[in-house]
């Protein structure tokens, strides 16, 4: 989708309301409320490229953070040890959900759409038992005090550690051969494979990438709300799906890109929070944002066949 | 001396099919050789056999009079020989230039380039180079290759071949979708490949095609070679009968 769409409706909103929406505290609100979906979609994108798919996230990021609250927990300490030990462990546990996705994927040769669906399950199914389907209500206070309401210089400390990550992502995506070779995979996999590429390596790593930023995405969730969001994850995956696709990536695989996917997450939150602000029902955005998902792949769609006549 | 490359009484059976039975083959630095034969005379598990897709039964292949033994593609490629397949094997959402350099990428020099980053100005400065010399209708290296016609990818794909293969290229039937001037342009490009001191080996149903431009004419019938002729001194009518088996000709005429 055009990037300008997304200032099109900034500009729409600003006009309509500048007092409320055009201010810092508003705009740091949105910012804050993407950032998690924009840890996920850094992985999301990456996948999606491949033409592959991850509905796991959600899950992952669960069940990451019920295991590092657990030890988190048991430790009692509210410090800084604490709180890497948990981060650690977080991103353990992702990584492992992430491999085992890009193995099944690539050695068993199960479709994305299923492995990760049957992951999203199994990996929900062992925080739930793991918690008994109760959340752990205890993060360390520092985690709680610097990520989930930290400030730097205004701006929420979760919100610069998405943007680090979105921009290391990028630069991973676009300028360096992990990148290339994403792509090369999602455009042709059998040229990939003839030019020598190790493509069921590369989807292994792919697919672990995605967990692993699930699992931080865990950490970030548990600082930001202090809880594990066990029945709270359940649509992140369609969320994080459609802002990446929204953002141009081609479900079909070869292209898209990170600046495009951070459009896609940034418009349905605007919408929501333009909603609210001019006094739209705010049930409005969901039916906004499932038609601008059809109309962006529509148009995109329409692109690509002008571009392959024009050939 | 030894023929380049040279294969002698390659055999390889699917379940009851002998899709290779015997199978010679040679071809000299320089020289284009078209291999032709009806379908499921066994060209296409001649070429995969000479080229590390495919492991034979008996029979043995010499480079440079060596013996050799290609596990994988990517064996012969490390001695110089490249394929261009059919479907060509580009990726149409990356451009030419990271087609050319699909797999090899050129890094950035010290710490960047053990980071991952690419050098992209040099492998867009070296494409460019090489479809020049190639003569060739690829004026963009920055085009995704999908929205490029019929000849052009054709072209990136032996420019990239040839960019690696500075011993053996096979094409596999390079001018079979394509248009008339397309085809003008791919058949100069294989005679500038070969007059580098390539080796060119042509799979071709086209025999028009394959008189222009191939020096020597190796005929497969029922997996064997079973006749060779020098292009200058035969006629299409020779070819299809050795083709076909309507004529009876001696193996090893030219």
């Amino acid at each position: 989708m055009d990037p300008r769409v997304l200032l099109v409706i900034v500009a729409v909103f600003g006009v309509m309301s500048p007092s409320t929406f055009l201010t810092t505290g508003n705009l740091t609100n949105i910012a804050q409320n993407v950032s998690i979906w924009a840890v996920l979609a850094v992985g999301m994108t990456f996948v999606i490229i491949t033409s592959g798919i991850d509905l796991s996230v959600g899950s992952v990021l669960v069940v990451s953070s019920v295991v590092s609250a657990k030890v988190m927990e048991s430790m009692g300490d509210n410090g800084w040890s604490t709180a890497l030990v948990g981060l650690g462990l977080a991103v353990v546990v992702g990584v492992f959900w992430g491999a085992l996705n890009g193995f099944l994927v690539a050695k068993a040769n199960v479709p994305p759409l299923i492995v990760t669906l049957g992951t999203l399950s199994v990996a929900l199914g062992v925080a739930q038992i793991a918690t008994g389907g109760l959340d752990i209500r205890s993060a360390p206070q520092v985690l709680q005090d610097n990520i989930g309401y930290g400030r730097l210089a205004g701006i929420p400390a979760i919100s610069i550690i998405a943007l680090i990550i979105v921009i290391i992502g990028g630069i991973m995506l676009h300028r360096t051969r992990f990148g290339r070779y994403t792509y090369a995979i999602g455009s042709n996999e059998t040229s990939a494979r003839r030019v020598g590429i190790n493509v069921d390596r590369k989807l292994v790593q792919i697919y672990a990438l995605s967990g692993f930023l699930a699992g931080i995405a865990g950490i970030l969730s548990l600082a930001q709300y202090g809880t594990t969001t066990i029945a709270g994850q359940s649509l992140t995956n369609l969320n994080v799906i459609a802002a990446v696709v929204i953002g141009g990536t081609s479900i079909f695989g070869g292209q898209g890109s990170m600046f495009g996917s951070m459009v896609g997450l940034f418009i349905p939150a605007v919408l929501q929070s333009g909603f609210v602000i001019v006094g739209v029902s705010p049930y409005w955005q969901t039916v906004a944002v499932g038609s601008i998902l059809i109309t962006a792949v529509y148009v995109d769609q329409h692109r690509r066949a002008a571009a392959v006549r024009g050939g | 001396m030894s023929p380049r490359f040279e294969a002698r009484g390659l055999s390889r059976k699917f379940g009851r099919v002998q899709a290779l039975d015997q199978a010679d083959f040679d071809v000299e630095a320089g020289e284009v050789v078209a291999l032709i034969g009806d379908n499921g005379a066994g060209k296409s598990t001649l070429v995969k056999a000479l080229t590390g897709n495919l492991d034979v039964d008996a029979g043995e292949v010499r480079f440079e009079g060596e013996p050799v033994h290609f596990a994988t593609p990517q064996d012969a490629s490390r001695l110089g020989i490249e394929v261009v397949h059919q479907d060509l094997a580009l990726a149409p959402h990356l451009d030419a230039a990271q087609n050319m350099f699909l797999g090899r990428e050129v890094m950035r020099p010290g710490v960047l380039g053990h980071l991952g980053f690419m050098d992209t100005p040099q492998m867009r400065k070296r494409s460019a180079q090489a479809f020049t010399e190639l003569g060739s209708a690829v004026r963009s290296v920055v085009t995704p290759v999908g929205s490029m016609s019929g000849g052009q990818k054709q072209t990136v794909a032996i420019a990239r071949a040839v960019a690696w293969a500075d011993k053996v290229l096979f094409l596999d039937e390079p001018t079979a979708a394509l248009g008339v001037i397309q085809t003008r342009n791919v058949l100069d490009t294989i005679r500038k490949v070969r007059d580098r001191g390539i080796s060119v080996v042509l799979i071709s149903h086209s025999m028009p095609h394959v008189l222009e431009v191939a020096d020597r004419i190796q005929v497969l019938r029922l997996g064997r070679r079973v006749a060779t002729y020098r292009a200058a001194d035969t006629s299409i009518e020779e070819l299809v009968g050795a083709m076909t088996g309507a004529l009876d000709p001696k193996e090893g005429a030219a």
